[in-house]
């Protein structure tokens, strides 16, 4: 018995939305992380990037397994605990016209990888740099990481005695030209923030709280479900337009939105909910995140953008083809170099 | 230990073309330049000729020592006793002296005091070198440097190298800056004529004109490695300071720009990275390796151990990297400024768990060049870190070394497979031993082949690279990179031998690297005093057959290697158990290099142990 093709919806490249999946999860059930995966392969499908132009690196955590879960067709690299951002360094000038996705979480990027975080910021390593903030080890079963909150009480820890770091405020004050927070519950935020992200030139950060169910969710901790959907504050209504012209504007009054465009041609528009904030303001930006920690006001959304700087690729006058694929002849000095060194050093 | 002021000279003729000077200064004082200048003219003049810089973990005002060995017998590496001092130091003067051999000679700055009672068997010639730099106009503010420019001319003139030679080594040092080759040179020949005029030629030293060392070049082997790295095609190098590797950086640095233009595009092909630490410098470079990239990272042993994780990790993922060691003395800090050879077992076994490593040792600039480029080869070839073993002596000093060869075959870029080569498999998997050799074929990033992906990782993993924790999935994995790198072994650098003229000879000695100079020398004082022995120097581990008929074909062999615990010795004696009874370990370290009087001595007195020998 015949029966009708199911219509399967195809992006830009011709690719269905399965052409993107990963694994199956093996993370717990209503991890925050899986959330954040499914949103990754839904924003790159919507995008309409062939999923070989990615690459996923990460390294040892829960969130560091995530990348199993999606884009299944893009190579993968899981390294040492907090030296995700290394590797990508040196992969990125392999092939620059591979887009570099890093994921990493609260114990790799704010503890033992704390340099490199800051480090790959300011050398700009063009990617988009992903922490699935759960504030604990997970993977060895519910320590304190350096994004719990003080007072924060684990079964067999205690009580946190030290006060948090705040990731996107370390990126800022690194030079990060693209920052924001999400949460892993609002996913419709979270994947228009992955592709801005993605569209940026150069580094850019989002640090989404992620609920961890089995050992930091309780109702008043910070990155917990609950505490999540009952003080989420979008600082905005957060819109990605991969071209100016798909931007439709009917919905919203004049004066309650606003345009900024990234380097590639694309946009994000941002339409006010309530107070008024300018993301392109850096001093804006260190305020509402000092002020987020002391009132616990948990604001998600775009908190700082600026126009591109010059990524570390750019910074070496490199040839526009792939370097990984220069044919070996040309990268071998000739034999009348070598004559010409032989005689220098007589 | 040797007594230098007991050490004579035979004979009483002139004593031509072999000695050693020891230029005592304080560094920051400029001095470099005018050790260059000697030394290189020697060299010109055809004279096998080193230099070794003995200096502190300090920019200025602490003692430092130049010593120049020249030997027409092609004897340059160190020795124990001086023959040649020139004091510029008052703080080490008196003990400067004590290194001199009877008959020995001091050339004294005046301004210094001599001691109390000085040694009466020298032979003393004061520099009055204020007094000179006054008659001259240089800026009082260049005096200080200029100063030593003025001893080059008076050790010059005694010793009877012609004014033309400094002349002509000025003015190619200084080729882009005429006026500062008039300046140096206007003071070598103020020294120059004021030792004509002054001083009347005690000693028994003398320079003589030899032919020309056409096939030979001066240099250090930081720079060749540098420079081999970069004709290896190597595309990213990240890398973190460290003292004695960073210079070979520095090289590449200084070079990259010339040498590596794509011809076809005039873009650059080859990053050079400074990262934040070691553990960057590692991670990066398994990275760009990972990409696709040929890559590289240079350190010394404390960079190394920050190193040492990611090591395994590139080990057990297979990611082609090769990395320099250029060694210092350790543990810890050590001696940061002062050579050995004490992190072989630590590279070898490096990493937890089982692992083991190549190791290429070159023992010549000339070796170091060539090991660059073969690294690289190697590296990608067999998929895993490839170590290139030098040390501070090798790295930072300068040496007489054969001509840089151009290599003699294609970059090798090992099984990298691109979109269609893959479809040319019906089963591939990223570590799949499809040829039987255990290396598998690997795809990079790029590679638009919709089957070319796979997720690297440290866990366990199987052919296809997917997650594993079955036990004979580990086991398979790992046994298949053993027979990996054991099929690499017949293309590692094979052992150089120098026989004894002698046939039926029992003793064998055994050195690797930058001891190469005098073990050669060992060889010959040995051969001098009728006792015949063959030299081995190993170049790579693991070790091929021919290093084990080496060591069975002697009835002892001495492994002589600078380091506590004789760690060369403990590797062969480990991998060629059969014939460990056969190794006898020497060795020694206190941050010199090695010497021949050292090594005869410690050789005749094992003889003694062995019962070979009466006193």
């Amino acid at each position: 018995m015949e029966t009708e093709p199911k219509t399967v919806e195809l992006n830009l490249c011709g690719l269905a939305l399965g052409d993107y999946k990963g694994n199956p999860s093996t993370l717990c059930p209503g991890c925050g992380h899986n959330a954040i995966s499914a949103q990754v392969q839904n924003a790159v499908w919507e995008l309409g990037l062939p999923p070989e132009r990615f690459v996923k690196i990460s390294v040892i955590g829960c969130s560091s397994k995530s990348p199993n879960y999606f884009l299944n067709r893009s190579f993968g690299f899981n390294g040492l605990h907090g030296r995700m951002p290394t590797l990508a360094t040196g992969a990125c000038f392999a092939d620059s016209s591979i887009h570099i996705l890093g994921l990493s979480g609260d114990g790799d990027t704010a503890s033992i990888g704390m340099g490199h975080f800051k480090h790959v910021i300011r050398r700009n390593v063009p990617m988009t740099y992903i922490i699935e903030n759960n504030g604990c080890y997970a993977l060895t079963k519910g320590q304190f990481s350096a994004t719990s909150d003080q007072g924060l009480v684990l079964k067999h820890q205690g009580v946190n005695m030290l006060p948090p770091l705040d990731l996107c405020m370390e990126a800022l004050i690194s030079g990060a030209t693209f920052v924001a927070r999400a949460y892993s519950g609002d996913a419709k935020q979270l994947k228009e923030l992955i592709k801005a992200a993605i569209s940026q030139h150069g580094i850019a950060v989002i640090d989404v709280i992620s609920p961890c169910v089995t050992f930091n969710n309780k109702d008043d901790a910070l990155q917990s479900y609950t505490w999540g959907r009952d003080n989420e504050a979008p600082l905005h209504d957060f819109k990605y337009f991969s071209r100016k012209e798909d931007i439709d504007l009917a919905d919203f009054e004049p004066g309650t939105y606003r345009e900024i465009r990234i380097q590639d041609g694309s946009y994000i528009v941002l339409h006010k909910i309530g107070k008024d904030y300018d993301p392109t303001d850096r001093s804006a930006a260190l305020d509402l995140l000092t002020e987020s920690y002391k009132n616990k006001y948990f604001a998600t959304g775009l908190i700082y953008f600026s126009e591109a700087t010059a990524t570390i690729q750019e910074l070496y006058d490199l040839p526009e083809e792939p370097l990984n694929r220069i044919s070996s002849d040309r990268l071998r000095p000739t034999e009348a170099m070598l004559a010409e060194i032989n005689r220098s050093l007589y | 230990m040797i007594e230098a002021s007991k050490i004579t000279y035979e004979g009483d003729g002139p004593i031509v073309n072999e000695f050693c000077i020891t230029i005592c200064t304080v560094n920051g004082s400029g001095s470099a330049t005018a050790n260059n200048i000697l030394y290189r003219t020697l060299f010109h003049l055809g004279i096998p000729t080193s230099g070794k810089n003995v200096f502190p973990s300090n920019i200025k005002g602490l003692p430092t020592w130049f010593v120049i060995r020249a030997s027409e017998k092609g004897h340059t590496g160190r020795q124990l006793h001086d023959d040649i001092v020139v004091a510029m130091n008052q703080v080490t003067f008196e003990k400067d002296m004590q290194y001199l051999a009877k008959g020995g000679v001091v050339f004294y700055a005046n301004n210094l005091s001599l001691p109390e009672t000085p040694r009466d068997d020298l032979i003393y010639y004061p520099m009055p070198i204020k007094n000179l730099i006054k008659g001259t106009d240089v800026p009082r503010k260049l005096q200080a440097f200029m100063e030593n420019m003025l001893f080059v001319g008076i050790v010059g003139q005694v010793l009877g190298i012609p004014l033309e030679a400094l002349y002509s080594t000025i003015y190619s040092h200084f080729s882009s800056k005429p006026t500062v080759a008039e300046s140096n040179f206007s003071m070598v020949k103020t020294g120059f004529d004021y030792a004509a005029e002054h001083l009347e030629k005690k000693d028994r030293f003398f320079v003589k004109k030899l032919p020309p060392l056409t096939d030979y070049i001066l240099t250090d082997g930081n720079n060749a490695g540098g420079l081999g790295s970069l004709f290896g095609g190597v595309e990213f190098c990240s890398w973190y300071p460290i003292t004695p590797a960073t210079s070979l950086v520095e090289a590449m640095i200084d070079q990259v720009d010339q040498l590596r233009l794509d011809p076809v595009t005039s873009k650059k092909t080859c990053v050079i990275l400074q990262v934040e630490d070691e553990l960057a410098a590692m991670g990066a470079a398994i990275g760009a390796g990972w990409g696709g990239l040929r890559s590289m990272t240079a350190t010394s042993g404390p960079g190394i151990s920050l190193m040492t994780e990611n090591l395994g990790l590139a080990y057990f993922t297979e990611t082609p990297v090769v990395v320099w060691d250029v060694q210092r003395v350790g543990p810890s800090t050590g001696l940061p400024t002062r050579t050995a050879q004490g992190d072989l077992s630590m590279l070898y076994y490096l990493g937890h768990g089982d692992t083991s490593h190549i190791i290429l040792i070159p023992g010549t600039p000339t070796e170091c060049f060539e090991f660059g480029w073969r690294s690289l080869d190697l590296a990608e070839r067999f998929q895993t870190p490839i170590f290139v073993l030098t040390d501070l002596d090798l790295g930072m000093n300068q040496w007489v070394t054969k001509k840089f060869v151009y290599p003699n075959k294609p970059i090798d870029r090992g099984r990298i497979i691109w979109e269609k080569e893959l479809d040319q498999f019906k089963d591939w998997g990223r570590y799949k031993d499809i040829e039987g050799d255990g290396i598998p074929y690997r795809t990079v990033m790029g590679n638009q082949n919709p089957k070319a992906a796979y997720f690297t990782r440290g866990t366990g993993h199987d052919e296809y690279g997917g997650y594993s924790e079955d036990p004979e999935n580990w086991s398979r994995m790992l046994m298949r990179i053993e027979k990996k790198l054991n099929s690499a072994v017949p293309l590692l650098p094979d052992p150089i031998f120098r026989r004894s003229k002698s046939e039926d000879v029992e003793i064998g000695i055994i050195g690797m690297g930058s001891t190469d100079d005098a073990l050669r020398e060992t060889q010959d004082k040995l051969a001098e005093m009728g006792i015949a022995v063959d030299y081995m120097r190993v170049r790579a581990l693991p070790t091929n057959p021919a290093v084990r008929e080496f060591i069975a074909s002697h009835t002892r062999n001495y492994v002589l290697e600078l380091n506590r615990d004789g760690q060369l010795c403990e590797i062969l004696s480990l991998e060629i158990s059969e014939y460990s009874q056969k190794l006898i370990s020497i060795s020694d370290i206190g941050g010199m290099p090695m010497t021949a009087e050292w090594a005869v001595e410690s050789i005749i007195n094992q003889e003694r142990k062995e019962g070979k020998r009466g006193n």
